[in-house]
């Protein structure tokens, strides 16, 4: 098997250490004068382990991105490579965390995770064990038997990341994972996801409109411009040292140096797509 | 309002309305009491005529018929529903062939058909059972056919991304979602099969409650009719009970309505 897979894509080699790729991709949505350019010209590397976030102000293309490397949505030109191989059609490597509630709602918290593994082949008893033990990391033992409209968009959050996690995905694709939630549950939130990355450290691609938990999280936070035909318009690496605990890490004069240089590459594009879209 | 004074309000209103229903029949308010009690009886006969309806026992027979109806036409219509609703919903050019077809067959007013089944089926249970599944069937196809439609596309991806092919897709994403919509209708659906066997009944059949109420037609007697009506309209409310059990079962995991407990 591995051999097989080390043959079949060549490219796998010159490309080792290399989770996502993006070359060149451009999408472009609906055709003829209705179409719209949402990225252009993406160029992006995630490795091995390594943890990148995408800022950008709203409407330019983060989902967008995260789409066309898991295979939901194809290119117009370019290409996403995951881990060496082209992406065509949906990538099961990919473990995918929506924006929007995915949950299946005729399903409860248990059977959501299990499913995931169900899918796979795993016998029943033993995949609803493990989901127990999932639901458990993520601090949800109590309410394995509640249907996701039982519970609170935090706990549905933490589901649905049970649900992605428990199938060990090679990479992670995380779009705004916790964006419906308040500051504090942010925080705990993104110390569990620190927990539980430092574990194996998966490749990450992570999408938030919060440039302070980019911050605190990442290895990488990636600026994208303001739409149509948004671009990466900046790169930051995030010398932290790890591991960190989200709310400490906040307090650290380096953290702040970083959010200003950021921030100042940020701004430009918040204020460009506000005078897009709110402008006269 | 509490339960138990909401209760007695609704007891209240049936009192006023069986009061007012004995005085006209009992005092000449209308005209002659010999005249009303012609065209509208009286409570206390009717209540009557239902006891006798319980203590002959002939009227288990009747109900046994149009309840046996009822579960037959509910049954075959609903499968066919669910078959052709999915069938149509996973392949979108059967659908937009057959489309002009459903919509005229749905338009048409189903007593026209009773006639035609009676010919071909008889005047036994099957030709009511006939008439219960058109009425049945285009409810459950056209909620069927929306459920599969209108499953939420972050669900559908998500469920790709977990890795699901087409069938685990069927049977775990489609299918849960066409049923939810399938026993949301549960109520107008049971309610059409129960209307499809009275009225076939009622149009031509040797039992059922529907036989019933229009034998009594047949010789002006009134208390039958509404006695029949009463026992009808009983009936309904039974089989809806049963129906919200069954629902209550089968939609745990969906939110309740906003506006109910
Ligand atoms: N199916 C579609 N058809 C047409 N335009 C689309 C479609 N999907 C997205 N777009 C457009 O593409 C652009 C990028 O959308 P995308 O969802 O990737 O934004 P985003 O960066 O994730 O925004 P947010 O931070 O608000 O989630 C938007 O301007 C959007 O209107
Ligand atoms: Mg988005």
């Amino acid at each position: 098997m591995a051999f097989t897979n080390a043959v079949a894509s060549g490219r796998a080699s010159s490309l080792s250490g290399v989770a996502v790729a993006l070359e060149d991709v451009s999408v472009v949505f609906g055709s003829g004068a209705d179409s719209y350019c949402a990225v252009e010209t993406i160029d992006l590397n995630v490795r091995d382990g390594e943890f990148v976030a995408i800022v950008g102000p709203t409407g330019c293309g983060k989902s967008t991105l995260l789409n066309v490397v898991a295979g939901l949505l194809a290119p117009a030109r370019g290409r996403a490579l995951v881990r060496g191989r082209q992406v065509a059609g949906v990538d099961a490597d990919a473990g995918y965390l929506f924006q929007q509630d995915a949950l299946m709602p005729w399903k409860t918290a248990l059977d959501n995770v299990s499913v995931a593994l169900e899918v796979a082949g795993v016998a029943r008893a033993e995949a609803r064990e493990r989901a127990r033990a999932w639901l458990a990391r993520v601090g949800l033992a109590r309410f394995t038997a509640r249907y996701p409209h039982q519970l609170s968009g935090g706990q549905r959050k933490r589901v649905a990341l049970a649900q992605v996690l428990i199938r060990n995905p090679a990479i992670l694709l995380m779009d705004e994972p916790f964006g419906p939630l308040d500051a504090q549950t942010r925080g705990l939130m993104g110390d569990l996801l620190l927990k539980l990355w430092s574990d194996d450290r998966k490749a990450v691609l992570f999408v938030t409109h919060d440039l302070e938990e980019a911050i605190a999280l990442s290895d990488r936070v990636v600026v994208m411009a303001a739409g149509p035909g948004s671009r990466i318009v900046a790169e930051h690496a995030i010398d932290l040292p790890r591991p960190r605990e989200t709310s400490e890490i906040r307090l650290e004069p380096r953290f702040h140096a970083l959010q200003r240089a950021i921030w100042s590459d940020l701004r430009a594009e918040v204020m460009k797509a506000y005078g897009d879209q709110f402008g006269e | 309002m509490s339960r138990a004074r909401l209760f007695t309000l609704q007891i209240g209103v049936a009192f006023v309305f069986i009061a007012a229903w004995h005085v006209c029949a009992q005092y000449p308010v209308f005209g002659e009491v010999k005249n009303f009690r012609f065209f509208f009886s009286a409570p206390d006969d009717v209540g009557l005529r239902i006891w006798k309806f319980f203590a002959t026992g002939m009227i288990w027979r009747h109900l046994w018929i149009t309840l046996t109806e009822t579960i037959l036409a509910f049954v075959i219509g609903a499968v066919g529903g669910v078959v052709i609703g999915f069938w149509f919903a996973r392949q979108p050019r059967v659908a937009a062939v057959f489309d002009p077809y459903v919509k005229m067959a749905n338009a048409l007013p189903r007593v026209v058909l009773a006639p035609i089944f009676m010919l071909w089926f008889g005047l036994g249970i099957w030709s009511k059972v006939a008439l219960g599944v058109t009425l049945v069937f285009f409810i459950v196809f056209f909620n069927v056919y929306q459920g599969v439609k209108e499953v939420s596309p972050t669900v559908l991806a998500n469920a790709r991304m977990l890795g699901m092919n087409e069938r685990q897709l069927l049977r775990h994403v489609y299918w849960p979602s066409a049923l939810s919509w399938m026993f949301s209708s549960l109520h107008t659906s049971v309610g059409f099969a129960l209307v499809g066997a009275v009225v076939g009944e009622y149009l031509g059949s040797a039992a059922g409650l529907g036989y019933v109420i229009h034998e009594a037609e047949g010789t002006f007697d009134v208390t039958g009719v509404f006695a029949g009506m009463v026992v009808l309209a009983f009936f309904v409310l039974a089989i809806d009970y049963l129906v919200t059990l069954a629902e209550n079962r089968l939609l745990a995991w969906r939110p309740p309505a906003a506006g109910q407990g």
